[in-house]
């Protein structure tokens, strides 16, 4: 029962817990960068002329979509010493992993954002003179962006918790750490309530910001 | 300085624009009417490509927009649009409005952008606003501030899309205003408007259009004397009632 | 790339056992679906009541919808699995603990599937709740004016309205099911990731193995989403768009 949970195991594992969480937020980081780039690109190419390009953007996004990011996590793991011809460990191998998953959700935003921009927008650059790439950077993208930076950030809150599948391949993130301790002290109760509450505090926090971020960045018309 | 010769266009099997035909001259002022949906906005956005056009060929200043291999770009710069709902950059200041093709498509220092942008906005009776954002401006300045950004590129003509339609009553007049300042210093004018006191007072000629079509092309004496169409007459009478 | 293919594998029998790696990811399947839909079944009636209950006036019902949908939100639905499989029956008194940890039939799959319904009550919830409250105003003044009951409001007028709103976000939740079914392979649940996982090491042929389960999530919410679409057809409202 809770009265007899033993307080100083919590105490004596914070420095291991806080490594696991740092790598956790290395990993959200990367992958929202990286994730946010690389999407933007994908949802640039979803809406070009060209078929070729739009068909496999889209081929992209919609696969990594329909599969469990479980399964997409082991197949990397799985594939990426293959190609390689060495292994690259299981931090590698999530960073690159999220990197490119998060990229299929990232580009499904910022396609919406794009589509967000009144026709009349674009027209008005292209009347200018500006050239496709100049209207796309100084024109529509900051408006996608600033847009949907909510909904980026939200992603972002759901894509630090998902980062906690990386227990599958083996890779010390938080819930790792924590996992790990309770095996080290025999008390994995009290680990998971403290891994809990901590993914808890964090993300509760966040998407309290995000809320009231919301109603500040939408850019006034 | 803009011709027009055969002009048509399909959206799928729809026919928007049918064998249009005409000519604006150097400091010329022709004003374009018509029902909704008459075609007038498509037509104005084909002058500088906005629209892709099937058939027909539209020159500007001497330069086919028509034919494939033309830089769009450079004849885009110096043809100055303004839309029916103003499309300022609404992340974008006064300034960077002002200064964003200046600088980014003729390749002017910001500086010098800077000096010619305010120059303009100063003409539009605007130069006080220069810091502000789109959002914290009237309907009315924003498409003063629309049309400054317009002149900060040197334009040969400009084009205007309804600039007046979406704007309340009490705005209406500072942006003709505006326009009337411009026909009147000889600047080569297309306009899509149904302000027919505007088109009295500067337009040289009127294009009436239906389905498609263009249906009158005339001085506007004759056009305000005596419509030859029956489709003129009604529009007429109905626009005039109010 | 230096790989021995080998699609023979699944007709083969596992290193210790009678049966094949066919029978493997079949019985994988079976599971999958059967926590997935299960699940499926507790989060749309839970996600419903919470839904319901965030659009209340009362605001001790509306806090607790919302405490509900923050609590199951924000802790990572792995991280929710241990704490049902590892820490609650901690927390229940004795005896019933004990049960659980040594008698409870079908352990993993009850606790699987539990925490999977919950997890997704909460999104649900959210969804419901959107969609009552993007329902113009008049329809509940409407329900309650001809005399219906709050309740009735919701059954009759409301949610029926309510959830045709939100079958798009519906459809996409219910494929979601199925994948976040996956992370119950961590508690020992023998779903298809789990089978996967257990056939790569067992086999050696992991991409065949994977390809293999790969293609059975897809069929999955595939189906998932045919079986959506299907009952968004058949619910439709004549005359409503879409």
């Amino acid at each position: 029962m809770l009265d007899n949970l033993d307080l100083e195991v919590v105490r004596a594992s914070l420095p291991f817990l806080w490594t696991g969480l740092l790598f956790s937020l290395k990993l959200t980081l990367v992958a929202m960068t990286g994730g946010i780039v690389f999407g933007t690109l994908l949802a640039l190419a979803r809406l070009s002329p060209f078929a070729v390009l739009r068909n496999s953007a889209a081929a992209y996004v919609n696969i990594l979509r329909s599969i469990p990011l479980l399964m997409v996590i082991l197949w990397f793991f799985l594939v990426i010493p293959l190609i390689s011809g060495k292994p690259v460990g299981a931090e590698n191998s999530a960073l690159i992993t999220f990197t490119l998953f998060e990229a299929a959700f990232y580009g499904e935003i910022m396609r919406a954002g794009i589509q967000s921009v009144p026709r009349g927008q674009v027209d008005a650059a292209r009347a200018l003179g500006l050239g496709y790439a100049q209207s796309m950077r100084d024109v529509v993208l900051p408006q996608a962006f600033r847009n949907m930076l909510p909904v980026l950030l939200t992603q972002t809150i759901i894509l630090f918790q998902d980062t906690s599948l990386v227990y599958a391949i083996g890779a010390t993130d938080l819930l790792k750490a924590a996992e790990i301790s309770g095996k080290n002290y025999n008390r994995p109760v009290e680990m998971y309530l403290l891994v809990a509450l901590i993914y808890f505090a964090i993300c509760f926090t966040l998407s309290r910001l995000v809320r009231r971020l919301q109603a500040r960045v939408a850019i006034p018309r | 300085m803009i011709s027009i010769r055969g002009v048509s266009k399909w959206y799928g099997p729809t026919r928007v624009l049918d064998d249009c035909s005409t000519e604006v001259a150097k400091g010329e002022v022709v004003v374009v009417c018509g029902p909704s949906g008459s075609g007038k906005s498509t037509l104005i956005k084909c002058v500088n490509g906005l629209e892709p056009v099937q058939r027909g060929e539209v020159v500007v200043d001497g330069v086919s927009v028509t034919a494939a291999g033309t830089d769009l770009n450079r004849l885009r710069a110096r043809v100055g649009m303004v839309f029916q709902h103003f499309e300022l950059f609404p992340h974008l200041s006064i300034t960077d409005n002002l200064t964003l093709g200046q600088t980014r498509v003729l390749g002017r220092s910001r500086d010098e952008a800077i000096t010619r942008g305010l120059a303009m906005l100063d003409r539009v009776g605007l130069a006080a606003h220069r810091d502000k954002f789109p959002a914290q401006l009237s309907g009315g300045q924003q498409q003063r501030v629309a049309i400054a950004r317009a002149l900060a590129m040197d334009p040969v003509c400009m084009l205007f899309d309804e600039p007046t339609s979406a704007l309340d009553p009490e705005m209406i007049s500072e942006v003709l205003d505006v326009m009337v300042k411009l026909a009147e210093e000889g600047m080569t004018m297309m306009c899509v408007t149904h302000e027919m006191g505007f088109a009295r007072r500067v337009a040289h000629r009127v294009i009436f259009m239906d389905h498609g079509r263009i249906v009158e092309d005339c001085t506007k004496e004759s056009f305000f004397g005596t419509p030859r169409s029956e489709r003129a007459q009604q529009f007429l009478a109905k626009i005039l009632r109010h | 790339m230096n790989y021995h293919w080998n699609w023979g594998i699944f007709a083969q029998q596992v290193q210790a056992g009678e049966e094949t790696y066919f029978d493997w990811l079949l019985s994988g399947l079976g599971w999958t679906v059967a926590c997935s839909l299960s699940a499926w079944v507790i989060a749309l009636a839970l996600g419903t009541a919470i839904g319901v209950l965030r659009t209340t006036r009362s605001r001790t019902l509306s806090g607790a919808g919302a405490a509900w949908v923050e609590l199951f939100r924000n802790i990572p639905l792995l991280v929710q699995m241990f704490l049902w499989f590892f820490v609650v029956p901690e927390l229940l008194p004795r005896e019933l603990s004990l049960w659980i940890k040594q008698d409870m039939p079908a352990k993993e799959f009850v606790t699987a599937t539990l925490c999977l319904g919950l997890f997704t009550s909460a999104r649900i919830a959210e969804q419901v709740r959107a969609g009552i409250q993007s329902l113009p105003r008049g329809q509940r003044d409407a329900a309650l004016a001809l005399g219906l009951s709050s309740a009735q409001a919701y059954r009759h007028v409301l949610l029926p309205r309510a959830l045709r709103v939100i079958m798009a976000p519906l459809t996409s939740e219910f494929m979601n099911t199925f994948k976040n079914s996956s992370v119950a392979y961590a508690i020992g649940l023998l779903e298809l990731t789990f089978r996967a996982r257990q056939m790569q090491e067992d086999s050696e042929q992991g991409i065949e193995t994977y390809i293999a389960v790969t293609l059975l999530y897809f069929l999955c919410a595939f189906i998932a989403n045919r079986v959506m679409a299907l009952i968004e057809a058949r619910t439709r409202i004549p005359g409503s768009i879409g």
